[in-house]
């Protein structure tokens, strides 16, 4: 009997483990942006995408919540907010 | 054909004849002779197959690892501290269901260090999903190392095998041997065809994140397969008797058990004194038998059970414990029998630890103890004395 014990390249993105993530999440403001990428370069997932100015999100399906994104961007224009923070 | 060898020697002649393409293995006393037979063998042309020398057991069993994952049949052999060290890779092995057999020369475990035989290092992995065989000599173990591929790489199981040998009792020891003939073990042992494999053209994971969403399906299949191996295992043996011509019990071997009123049940090389002191006691008119139980992982529980159910006292010798509680097939026994009606007394003892000698008096004391109060786990020829609270 077996198991599904192996798997294509690329199967991380079947397993979605934005559920690890603690009690903060990055939001994107999209108000001061400059699109320098710093944010999509840093990400330690790999899961910020976007291109033109104002236009960077994270995928929470993979997000952890490090706040690494946040520190970096040089216009402050990513908060960390509270899980379930909607606004 | 019959030839007088030493243990680690028949190992390795019947490694050759599995035509195992990768090797790896780190020397480790009683088991060094074993891989250093095959790494003359492959040094001098006899063996077409690559020796790979390593820095520890965990990278010998890496690499064995790696080697069947690639579609190679492999071969390592340890003892003792060595096979805890691989202990990590081994439940990886398992995990993702690549096919290998390590001979395992049985040592104890330190600290104190001792180099000399028991069973505390093999059964300490005994739930990792590596299927565990036990041998009384040195035929068996040769006969054991090809079940122990036709089993694992049979395609409904595909999970490593661990062939336990007492370490110098069979490692060191000269015994005549009936190593077979290349073409009936080509037969006995197809080409290794891999279930999966990496392969570049065609690219594949194994081993990737379990979440728990798939985690526990990977455990049901690894349990579920070790119940299908019990069939697999009969089967094989089956086989094995038509092409080699001598038997291969699947599970265990029964002693003069039909009508035996106490009987020991052991595993390894103490079969052997075991079947002198049932022969001796017969003659005095005494009916005690033997169960040596080949078979540990996975574990034979209904055969055991229809093997003993009419034995009315039974003592497990181990040479191995679980500190703080029994010894492990003790156990398992124990377990097997719990609920039945007219279940055997059940007794366990503890013998033979870090290489002390099993004389035929201990075994005969052991067949003593069994009509005195049930014990769980009586170490045997234990000197108290040197023992301070």
């Amino acid at each position: 009997m077996y198991a599904p014990l192996i798997t294509k390249p690329g199967s991380s993105l079947e397993r979605k483990t934005g559920s690890w993530r603690t009690n903060l999440r990055p939001k994107f403001l999209q108000k001061d942006c400059i699109a320098c990428r710093l944010c999509y370069l840093i990400c330690p997932e790999g899961c910020i995408s976007g291109k033109e100015k104002n236009t960077f999100i994270s995928d929470y399906n993979y997000c952890k919540g490090c706040g690494l994104c946040a520190g970096v961007c040089p216009k402050d224009d990513i908060e960390m907010v509270p899980e379930g923070e909607t606004k | 054909m019959k030839e007088f060898l030493e243990g680690s020697r028949t190992v390795a002649r019947t490694v050759r004849l599995c035509r195992p393409g990768v090797i790896a293995a780190y020397p480790i006393t009683p088991q060094t002779h074993i891989v250093e037979d095959l790494a003359q063998m492959v040094a001098d042309g006899e063996l077409d197959s690559q020796f790979i020398n390593v820095e520890s057991e965990h990278s010998a069993a890496s690499v064995v690892l790696g080697a069947v994952a690639a579609g190679v049949r492999a071969f390592s052999a340890t003892s003792s501290q060595g096979l805890l060290l691989m202990a990590e890779v081994i439940f990886n092995i398992a995990g993702m269901r690549l096919p290998l057999v390590i001979v395992n020369a049985n040592r104890a475990v330190s600290a104190p260090i001792n180099i000399w035989n028991d069973h505390q290092d093999s059964v300490t992995v005994r739930d990792a999903g590596i299927l565990q065989f036990y041998a009384e000599n040195n035929q068996e173990v040769a006969d054991l190392v090809l079940l122990a591929y036709r089993v694992g790489e049979d395609p409904k199981i595909s999970l490593p095998a661990l062939v336990c040998m007492d370490g110098y009792i069979l490692t060191h020891g000269h015994e005549v041997v009936d190593i077979p003939e290349q073409k009936q073990v080509d037969k006995f042992l197809p080409e290794f065809q891999p279930v999966v494999k990496l392969d570049p053209e065609n690219p594949e994971t194994m081993g990737y994140l379990g979440t728990p969403e798939i985690y526990m399906e990977t455990r049901y299949a690894l349990q579920e397969t070790m119940l299908e191996a019990l069939e697999v295992i009969t089967s094989a043996s089956q086989e094995f008797e038509r092409i080699f011509g001598r038997a291969l019990p699947p599970f265990y071997e029964a002693y003069k058990l039909e009508d035996a009123e106490r009987a020991i049940v052991a595993m390894g090389s103490v079969a052997g004194t075991i079947k002198e002191v049932v022969d001796e006691m017969r003659q005095e008119g005494q009916k005690v038998g033997l169960l040596k139980l080949i078979t540990y992982r996975p574990f034979p529980a209904d055969a055991l059970y229809e093997a003993l159910e009419n034995v009315p006292e039974i003592a497990v010798l181990e040479k191995a414990i679980s500190m703080g509680a029994f010894g492990p097939v003790y156990t398992d026994l124990k377990a097997s029998f719990q609920g039945k009606e007219a279940a055997p007394k059940i007794s366990g003892f503890v013998i033979g630890l870090g290489g002390r000698d099993v004389s035929k008096d201990s075994i005969r004391r052991v067949f003593e103890e069994l009509r005195g109060p049930q014990t769980p786990a009586k170490f045997m020829d234990v000197k108290t004395e040197l023992v301070t609270a």
